[in-house]
């Protein structure tokens, strides 16, 4: 009975002070909230990083990486437009390990794309491709990775060619190079190159997000082109009959269609009076350039 | 044959020591900890098992071989058990070398079921074995002989202060081994006293950072089999050295 009592008062005590602690650290962390990877960030140099590290720099490496790649995810849950500490953990993270490719790849990525979707970066992002080729001269995808960049986000199609072109003549590169190199250098930037660009894009990449981001890539491109050719059929409409068509079914009857049209992802497009185009779902084509409702702003899609 | 009997009663005191099993448990959280880690990444997953796994390998291994290294020797003469040993037919030196072994046989045991540990994660993360797998098990092996090296020492050092001094000058020299590469960049740098300093140091302290493959074979990076050999001849010597200094100092130790 003696010895009972303490244990009891004992196992309550290391319960409820426990407890308590737990809560403490909930509000705690509350308090710090996004100021958590700042922190991190004391620390900038990656020379001495690589020092503290005592040899084990890849490790350092992927936890830099794994910091970079949660930061992003935050951001991009939140639509934030400023992306300021992702260049330098990226930089911290190939400067510790400049063979890890994936953090050039995906890096570029997250930083070339336009706010809500990426830091809206595309300089640094070549920035860090090149520093990516200057130590994996051998690897095809960093070449891909750079003439994409040079041609979709910065217009640069003869930087782009010279790029593919280089990439096109390494050891076990892919075919897809030197067609793209060939394209760039005649058609610039077309859609059909544009296409071809992102089509190799979905088909050469095993992450799903970047596939998921380059088939809406795709699909909204294909949507933009639907549209132009919806709005050429009815422009021929009116000039046939002197007015617009108030619906889809004027066209299919004047066997200008065959039926309502459907958008890429099988939704059908609207008609608008006044024989505008519009798209149903715009989420759904987040990059479309045509057919998106008047207001519609580009929400951010959410990482898989 | 008395070195073997030394050994062989060194590795059943080292087996009983509970800060061996704390440290291995510690070993096996951090390499499934990095499955965990593995999720809330992006196309890193092998490489971080395969880093983090290597890491804990050896900082856990590098702890082991010092805070039991430490002891092997002072223990023996604060229980006075020393005596009994030397004053059968066995040479002091033999008592140095059995011990060595005896520990250097425990981090065997302990490198292999933290190395199987790593392993098994591989083999639950990629649901197969692959060639590069084969660099991973010889990581795992420069692990081991970093082990010895550090083992080495750490023995000269107790042949000579006490425990808690060898701790600090063993963990301080693991640390400076793990810089050598630095210090060999500083002697072909530097001038003067400095580069003779620095060209001393390079070449005396264990050169533990050419015994960590970590990140290339995380990569799938090949090891040259010359490396291999190298590197096991480099750490055989050089713990061969420390081992025989160790034997000299305690040879010559007032032990009244």
């Amino acid at each position: 009975m003696s010895t009972a009592r303490p244990t009891v008062t004992l196992t309550l005590a290391v319960g409820i002070l426990f407890s308590c602690a737990l809560i403490l650290l909930h509000n705690i962390d509350a308090r710090r909230g996004s100021a958590i990877i700042r922190e991190s960030l004391y620390i900038s140099s990656p020379a001495a990083l690589k020092r503290m590290s005592l040899g084990y720099n890849g490790l350092l490496a992927d936890i830099y990486w794994t910091r970079a790649v949660q930061y992003f995810g935050s951001h991009h849950a939140r639509s934030a437009e400023e992306y300021d500490l992702l260049y330098p953990l990226l930089d911290i993270t190939t400067q510790l390990d400049p063979k890890l490719i994936v953090a050039y790849r995906f890096g570029a990525t997250f930083l070339a794309e336009r706010p809500p979707m990426g830091a809206g970066q595309p300089e640094k992002a070549v920035q860090l491709v090149r520093n990516g080729i200057q130590h994996n001269p051998d690897d095809w995808h960093l070449y891909y990775d750079l003439g994409f960049l040079q041609a979709w986000n910065l217009h640069d199609y003869v930087g782009a060619s010279r790029t593919f072109a280089n990439g096109a003549v390494l050891p076990h590169t892919n075919p897809v190079m030197g067609v793209l190199a060939a394209s760039y250098a005649t058609k610039g930037g077309d859609i059909s190159t544009a296409m071809l660009l992102w089509q190799t894009t979905y088909q050469n990449n095993q992450n799903e997000m970047i596939r998921q981001n380059a088939l809406q890539h795709i699909q909204s491109i294909q949507s933009d082109e639907a549209v132009t050719e919806l709005e050429e059929v009815i422009s021929r409409y009116e000039e046939q009959t002197g007015h617009a068509p108030e619906s889809f079914l004027n066209l299919v009857y004047a066997g200008m269609l065959k039926g309502t049209p459907l958008d890429p992802t099988g939704q059908p497009y609207e008609l608008l009076p006044g024989g505008k185009i519009q798209v149903q779902d715009p989420d759904s084509l987040p990059f479309i350039t045509k057919g998106a409702p008047p207001g519609w702003k580009r929400k951010t899609v959410p990482l898989p | 044959m008395r070195i073997g009997y030394i050994a062989a009663n060194t590795f059943r005191e080292a087996v009983r020591d509970r800060v061996l099993y704390n440290l291995i448990v510690f070993a096996f959280l951090m390499i499934g900890a990095s499955l965990v880690l593995g999720q809330i990444t992006i196309g890193v997953e092998r490489e971080l098992l395969v880093n983090l796994g290597l890491a804990a390998i050896a900082f856990f291994g590098v702890l082991i071989a010092i805070f039991i290294g430490i002891g092997l020797v002072s223990k023996e003469i604060d229980k006075r058990t020393v005596y009994t040993v030397l004053t059968r037919p066995v040479q002091r030196w033999q008592f140095i070398l059995g011990k060595y072994f005896g520990l250097v046989g425990t981090l065997a045991v302990n490198t292999f079921f933290m190395g199987c540990g790593l392993f098994l994660a591989l083999l639950y993360m990629t649901h197969k074995f692959e060639r590069a797998d084969i660099y991973v098990l010889i990581a795992i092996f420069f692990v081991f002989l970093q082990m010895v090296i550090v083992t080495s020492f750490t023995m000269l050092f107790s042949s000579f202060s006490t425990p808690i001094e060898s701790a600090v000058m063993a963990f301080c020299f693991f640390v400076i081994g793990s810089f050598s590469t630095d210090l060999h960049s500083l002697s072909a740098s530097a001038k003067g006293i400095v580069k003779v300093f620095a060209t001393i140091a390079a070449y005396v302290v264990p050169n533990i950072s050419a015994l960590n493959v970590s990140t290339a074979v995380a990569h799938g990076e090949a090891v040259a089999g010359a490396t291999v050999a190298l590197n096991l001849g480099y750490a055989l010597l050089y713990s061969g050295a420390m081992v025989a200094a160790a034997a000299l100092i305690f040879q010559r130790r007032n032990m009244k």
